[in-house]
């Protein structure tokens, strides 16, 4: 099991959480006795074992083709945190 | 492009499928159309949406993959591409990971000189398409610059083929023919309408450069933004030429994505690779795996049509015809398949494709009715040829007859025996008219005698009219020059 | 005065209205007016949905006007905020949806509403059912009605107060790591979690998609197969709902155990409970074997590892299916100078902590560099867990153990998050196997600190699909033992 703590900000980060300092230093302390628990884990022999991604056994789930109708536009667009006509409406991105 | 350095270049493609409904759920995957008008709950992430596969777009991912040669695997499966940006519903993206649905494959194309190549295939698998965001505020439509951007929907969740070639190409040229060779192909068989203009075909290029005869891969730049095939070919010569500018002068070339400029016709780095996302991939728990059974597979390989590659190898190679007119008839599935049957009619491919894509192709531009819809059968200009072959008429004739059979005038056999219409070989009686013509015309003989060569065209052109065009030309060609020598 | 109407069972109610004694609109009434005097003192509803209701209410008494006998006819129901259900408040118990209306209904609700059930409210529960205690709700406080300083469990709470508070006779809940089942053992009721895929997920937002579970809190056995019989079934809008056939449970209600053995787990030695809770569960597996089955000891040696490979799954699951609330499309938004500004920001606000440690451990665990040691493993784990007990039901066909480790706590006994956690021990490894698994009655203590008896719940667990085999024999137990009968829920009605 991975040794170490948590980059708090970093994970932060990917997961687009602003954080204060203060929430930092508590989920650190918080997830790393977690984690600690957590590494329990690697006391199981697992190398012969696949993972379950999923416990149901069903393969090849489809929908046909077919159309279906579609949700209203003003339902769709009124509960839009900002509109500009038929668009949704969000700050500038910056481009990386 | 200097002989000292080979390029080596990668293309990856976004490919929109032609499907009635989207990828994960009912809504229609149509161009154009009010923004967000064609959304649901699925498409839209909303919260407790599920995503449904689309039985179609699997197929033709599948169809795809055996055209090209690929492996269908027994087993495929959904992951997660997890990033944030506004045009990401889910804000992740529903793909293939580390098991696609097709492995490996080649694409074949060939070069404008008819050469013919391959580019291997890594793979080709199955994701959904994201929204468009319009970015306004800074006068040029651009993100640089702009204050907000807006968003539509419609095109969230559309089925995407993602093609990813080996880094087999080498030049600009052969990488535009690769697409070109692909874009065919998925458009004969049916499973996209391939515009890049319409964006169902988007594409990046991997470059890097090498020394002449190593083995090594130099480091790669990724270009983007190119929207035609002359912009791959404009990005990519560009880049070449820039990254053998930086290495000749001590430089080293940075891994890094790159912009093309349409308009100033160079590229601008976007951003550092190193920055690269994590898009932490693993497996969608609300898909199910997908095990593509064995007599489907087949099914969908039986059921491929003629390639354009193929089609391609026989008409040049096989066929001899030239590149340029073995391309037409590729481009085009209707006049190859009725060009195919005047072959075999005709068992002159040469001659069949003269007609076809001369004097048939003229007569069809004229009046808006296809060669393959057009009254003449391919087995009637068969004859034509057949006729011409033998000698039986000349090209004059047969252009007339070909004229005539559009308009509905059956076999042209049938019509040459009706009007007499077939060719005079016979010596003595086209040196009656060769006399005929001569004597009335002493002044023109005299011209000729006297120096003036390019009068005979007259004098020939006499005989074909007095023999009312029938006359073989070659023989009056021949006997008028005898005479007058003589 | 509370009407008697409030008290009856769902099937009770059906059978009245079906049966035209009673209608939809007097059980309605009775209830709303129910609502309208306890809520104050319980807070189960987020939303209380009168206008629906009532519309609800007439359409079905117009069906049996007609001559249908819908099976849930004029059955009050809650419904967890964490299902939409069209045109109303959807909130997850988050401030991040705290004004949102869903556009759509989730397929189970709509399976209860065509079986004629009648929508009395959107119950609260713990933020996006992250917790087992309801104090995660950054939009309610919803108190146990057996003791009101006491938690009603959690997530599905709210689902869980309003039945044992007689404000609705169903109350739909969702169960990841035992969201049904704990709050069902802290409120007196049945709490049932069918097998994975038995209903649909579709219109319930979710949490960790390969473990959650929709089912019913009631106050019979019999209450909760009506409810699953209505709900369960192949819903072709969820790709990992099972399409296998659903034999009606409610049929299936047996009287004894014969021929029945249950498997009693090692590691869940009750001894650890401390005497009281003991001498209740021993008690309880005597019933058992009073009822005519033979007791048989099991070894499930994984199951301790049971919070550690949940805490490591389902937040992973979690941080990606949370990301959509982003303040793009719906929910909150808190503007920045930029999208990502706003994406820190408004999901900064909009998150509760709980949620917030869950999406970064879960963001962690699928990093790149730590995907295999944390998550894969975790699957891994999983694989060994369910192996577990498909070795256990090789010797019995049910298993017995406790819903919870204790009776419902007070507020803010658990601060400490890992000791909330723990709360799941029971109920984490049927979960991760994907196993049908139920709560029930078993008993009452008086917990250290405390004046008021406290329930407590058996819990019980078939092999996948056996839902008929695992409600039949509860309801054997139900009504051999009457536990749950002993007491009512203490609270005070105010005027309304």
């Amino acid at each position: 099991m991975p040794s170490g703590s948590i980059d708090i900000r970093y994970v932060a980060q990917l997961a687009r959480l602003a954080l204060t300092d203060e929430e930092i230093e508590i989920f650190g302390q918080q997830l790393g006795n977690l984690l600690e628990h957590v590494n329990a884990l690697g006391e199981l022999d697992t190398a012969s074992v696949a993972a379950t991604a999923q416990v149901v056994e069903s393969r090849n789930v489809m929908r046909e083709d077919r159309p279906v109708p579609c949700l209203d536009r003003e339902r769709v667009l009124s509960q839009a945190p900002q509109r500009q006509g038929g668009f949704f409406r969000v700050p500038r991105i910056i481009a990386e | 492009m200097n002989g000292r350095y080979e390029a080596v270049i990668g293309i990856e493609c976004h490919v929109e499928l032609r499907t009635r409904t989207k990828m994960f759920c009912g809504c229609p995957n149509e161009f154009g159309g009010e923004p967000n008008s064609k959304v649901c709950p699925v498409c839209l992430g909303m919260p407790g949406a599920l995503p449904v596969p689309n039985a179609a777009a699997i197929e033709h991912l599948v169809t795809a993959g055996l055209a090209f040669g690929a492996e269908i695997p027994s087993f495929s499966k959904f992951d997660r591409k997890n990033y944030f940006y506004p045009d990401m519903p889910k804000d992740y993206q529903i793909s293939q990971y580390d098991m696609p649905l097709t492995i490996g494959g080649v694409v074949r194309y060939w070069l404008e000189d008819g050469t013919m190549k391959q580019c291997r295939l890594t793979r080709i698998h199955l994701e959904e398409d994201t929204g468009k965001s319009t970015h306004a505020g800074s006068g040029d439509g651009r993100i640089a610059g702009s204050s907000y951007s807006l968003v539509d929907f419609n095109r969230a969740g559309v089925p995407l083929m993602e093609c990813v070639s080996e880094p087999d190409l080498r030049s600009a040229q052969e990488a535009v023919a690769y697409l070109e060779s692909l874009r065919r192909t998925l458009l004969a068989l049916g499973v996209s309408d391939v515009k890049m203009e319409e964006g169902s075909l988007r594409c990046d290029a991997n470059v890097s450069i090498r020394p002449a005869g190593s083995n090594e891969l130099g480091t790669k730049t990724e270009i983007k933004n190119m929207n035609s095939f002359r912009s791959v070919q404009r990005a990519i010569e560009s880049e070449i030429a820039r990254q053998i500018e930086i290495v000749e002068s001590g430089g080293r070339v940075h891994q890094e994505t790159r912009g093309w400029d349409e308009v100033n016709g160079v590229t601008h780095s976007m951003r550092s690779k190193e920055e690269a996302h994590d898009y932490r991939y693993f497996p969608d728990p609300d898909l199910v795996p997908l095990e593509p059974a064995r007599e489907d597979v087949e099914r969908l390989r039986a059921a491929l049509p003629a390639l354009p590659w193929q089609r391609f190898e026989r008409y040049a190679v096989e066929y001899g015809l030239a590149p340029k007119q073995a391309t037409q008839l590729v481009d085009n599935v209707a006049l190859a398949e009725y060009f195919d049957r005047v072959v075999a009619a005709s068992g002159n491919p040469q001659q069949s494709s003269n007609f076809v894509l001369g004097d048939l192709s003229r007569l069809a531009n004229e009046t808006g009715v296809a060669v393959a819809q057009s009254k003449v059968s391919p087995e009637d200009l068969a004859e034509l040829i057949d006729l011409l072959d033998s000698k039986r008429i000349n090209s004059k004739i047969a252009k007339e007859l070909v004229a005539r059979m559009w308009d509905g005038a059956g076999s042209p056999r049938a019509i040459v025996e009706r009007e007499g219409l077939a060719q005079t070989s016979d010596p003595a009686a086209i040196e009656r008219f060769v006399d005929d013509v001569l004597s009335a015309n002493e002044k023109v003989v005299a011209d000729y005698r006297a120096g003036k060569t390019n009068v005979m065209g007259f004098l020939v052109g006499q005989v074909m009219k007095a023999s009312r065009g029938k006359a073989d030309p070659a023989l009056v060609n021949e006997l008028v020059r005898a005479k007058l020598s003589s | 005065m509370a009407s008697p109407l409030i008290e009856k069972s769902a099937a009770e109610t059906a059978r009245d209205v079906a049966g035209a004694a009673t209608s939809a609109a007097e059980v309605t009434e009775a209830t709303l007016e129910r609502v309208a005097s306890v809520e104050a003192n319980v807070g189960s509803y987020l939303t209380v949905l009168p206008e629906l209701a009532r519309a609800c209410a007439a359409r079905v008494d117009e069906r049996v006007r007609a001559g249908e006998r819908p099976p849930l006819a004029g059955v009050p129901i809650a419904v967890k905020d964490n299902m939409c259900l069209d045109g109303t408040r959807t909130t997850c118990g988050s401030k991040i949806l705290e004004s949102w209306i869903a556009p759509y209904t989730a397929t189970a609700v709509a399976r209860m509403l065509d079986a004629g059930a009648i929508p009395i409210g959107k119950a609260n529960c713990d933020e996006f059912a992250m917790g087992s205690s309801c104090e995660n709700s950054a939009l309610g406080v919803t108190r146990n009605p057996y003791d009101p300083l006491r938690v009603p469990g959690g997530s599905s709470g709210g689902s869980a107060a309003a039945v044992a508070a007689y404000e609705a006779a169903i109350g739909l809940g969702s169960d990841t790591g035992g969201s049904i089942r704990e709050p069902g053992a802290f409120c007196n009721l049945v709490g049932f979690k069918p097998t994975y895929g038995r209903i649909s997920r579709y219109g319930l937002i979710a949490f960790a998609s390969s473990l959650d579970q929709i089912g019913p809190l009631t106050r019979t056995v019999e209450d909760a197969a009506l409810a699953y019989d209505a709900m369960a079934g192949f819903d072709p809008m969820d790709a990992t709902s099972l399409d296998k056939p659903v034999e009606p449970a409610a049929s299936a209600l047996r009287e004894n155990l014969q021929g029945l053995r249950v498997g009693i787990v090692r590691e869940f030695a009750t001894a650890a409970l401390g005497d009281e809770l003991d001498a209740v569960y021993r008690q309880a597996y005597r019933d058992l074997e009073r009822l005519g089955a033979q007791l048989v000891d099991v070894s499930l040696p994984t199951a301790d590892y049971g919070v550690a490979t949940y805490y490591l799954i389902a937040p992973a699951e979690c941080s990606s299916n949370l990301a959509r609330f982003d303040g793009v499309r719906y929910g909150l938004r808190v503007d920045g100078n930029d999208v990502r500004e706003m994406y820190d920001r408004t999901r900064a606000a909009g998150f509760g902590p709980e949620v917030k440690r869950r999406i970064l451990i879960g963001t962690y665990a699928l990093s790149s560099g730590y995907y295999d040691a944390y998550y894969v493993r975790a699957q891994k784990a999983r694989t060994l867990i369910a192996r577990d007990f498909a070795r256990a039901f090789a010797t019995c066909d049910l298993i017995a153990c406790p819903a919870a480790s204790c009776t419902a706590f007070p507020f803010g006994a658990k601060s400490d998050p890992y000791s909330m956690y723990l709360m799941d021990y029971y109920t984490i490894p049927m979960a991760l196997a994907g196993l049908p698994a139920l709560s029930v009655p078993c008993g009452w203590s008086t917990p250290e600190g405390g004046t008021l008896p406290m329930p407590l719940g058996l819990q019980l667990c078939a092999p996948l699909f056996e839902e008929r085999l695992l409600l039949g024999a509860a309801h054997a137990y139900e009504r051999a033992t009457r536990h749950a009968l002993a007491r009512k829920p203490a609270l005070e009605e105010s005027r309304a």
